[in-house]
């Protein structure tokens, strides 16, 4: 299926993108990460939560939704 | 005219709810970019006692967002600063100003004589502490942290729902996200995310809508785009901070334990003879300076390249604005380099010596 991703903060700048679609064809977050991964290495480094359906996932929850976002967290203020 | 009389004509709050305001007492913690907003509003709304707690002092470069200071309070700490223009706005309240900077020794004894605290941090560090001393202290926690155009709000600790480690749970690693400072912020964005925390505070004290507990709301200020995420309470997570309360105030010596960073100018700099610049920006960013006596090493990558740092020299480390090359003094410090310095000012200052000295020659 195609995914619809959403880089929120500097996951933007990291992937070049503040959304993208990607076939996947994966099962769970873990899979989606790996992907990820590949693409974009710089990622690895990174904290941040994959949001689905408005919760936060787990390694282990399926993909199930067409939109996912990476949320990191934020230090300014 | 009553100064509420336009909350109090509001049937959702009334006399009752100005007098839970005025009763009410919130610690404002960074008196900055978001914390200038929650303070004004929260001054503004007649909260009863207010705490602001900020070591640093106002600079030019606070103004374009921290909408307190002006040219006449420049060089002051912003927790004075900030309350003398309360002060003014409001001298009905109480406003206590805590000039010094927050530590693990000092958070619960103060965080104690509060109803709700407010996270207007600036640091990841600071920002786990304020978490972890809400949690111990049971207070609620009104939250934001921004990036450039972006920001997330939330309220944590507010019965029995997550906290901040429920979200985010590993604190990441110093300078691995950069903060306003090092990268820039839109100036008015603060100014949004922090009047939903004023926001908060308010719904919290009056019992009113509904309070951002158990959801993190994140806002985009270029698009409009907004989500609200879900966030569970971990158990797990709160249990960690619980199992530190015996221990807490003595874990400052751990973290806090920065020795001082020596900072230089650039007229001090190229005075010094046997001296080693090293440009600790990320790659790719203006202005380049490409000169055979500059090395480069991104802050980030610093610590797997302490081998090219040269033992029986002075590092000049410098970058945009003199933020990263403190934070770079401080790794060399940790691996114990005392031989650096953390250049004033950033690049162009550099790069205008090298242009002159090419041209010297």
């Amino acid at each position: 299926m195609i995914l619809s991703i959403k880089y929120f903060g500097l996951l933007a700048e990291v992937t070049g993108h503040s959304e993208e679609k990607i076939e996947f064809s994966g099962k769970s977050i873990s899979d989606l990460k790996t992907i990820l991964f590949q693409k974009y290495e710089e990622l690895k480094n990174k904290d941040f939560q994959i949001v689905q359906n408005n919760e936060l996932t787990t390694n282990e929850t399926k993909v199930t939704a067409t939109e996912i976002a990476l949320l990191p967290p934020f230090a300014g203020g | 005219m009553n100064r509420y009389s336009r909350h109090i004509i509001l049937s959702e709050i009334g006399q009752a709810g100005q007098d839970k305001l005025s009763k009410s007492k919130v610690l404002v913690i960074g008196a900055g970019g978001l914390g200038c907003p929650v303070l004004q509003y929260l001054t503004a709304a007649g909260i009863g006692t207010i705490g602001i707690i900020d070591f640093d002092i106002v600079s030019e470069s606070n103004l374009q967002r921290q909408v307190l200071f002006g040219a006449s309070t420049l060089g002051i700490n912003k927790a004075k600063a900030a309350k003398a223009r309360l002060e003014d706005l409001n001298n009905t309240i109480l406003i206590k100003a805590y000039p010094e900077k927050l530590t693990h020794k000092n958070a619960l004894t103060i965080f104690k004589n509060y109803d709700i605290i407010v996270d207007g941090t600036d640091n990841f560090s600071t920002r786990y502490l304020v978490n972890d001393a809400s949690i111990l202290t049971s207070k609620p926690l009104v939250y934001a942290g921004i990036y450039k155009f972006e920001g997330q709000v939330s309220v944590f600790n507010y019965k029995k729902g997550p906290s901040y480690r429920c979200l985010f749970p590993k604190q990441p690693e110093t300078g691995s996200i950069p903060n306003c400072s090092e990268i820039g912020v839109l100036g008015v964005l603060p100014g949004i995310i922090g009047t939903l925390q004023a926001n908060e505070v308010i719904k919290l004290i009056l019992e009113i809508g509904e309070v951002l507990s158990g959801k993190v709301l994140y806002y985009n200020s270029l698009n409009h785009q907004i989500n609200l995420t879900k966030v569970n309470r971990s158990e797990k997570e709160i249990q960690k901070v619980m199992d530190t309360k015996t221990v807490f105030e003595a874990l400052d010596e751990e973290i806090n334990c920065e020795i001082p960073i020596r900072i230089i100018s650039i007229k001090d700099a190229i005075n010094k003879k046997n001296i080693q610049w090293i440009d600790v920006r990320d790659t790719n960013v203006n202005p380049e300076i490409n000169h055979s006596e500059v090395l480069q090493i991104p802050l980030k990558d610093l610590k797997q390249n302490l081998n090219k740092i040269e033992l029986g020299k002075e590092q000049i480390l410098f970058c945009q604005a003199g933020i990263k090359s403190k934070k770079a003094a401080s790794i060399l410090q940790n691996h114990k380099i005392h031989s650096s310095f953390s250049l004033k000012n950033g690049a162009c200052e550099v790069m205008k010596y090298f242009n002159n000295k090419n041209y010297d020659r």
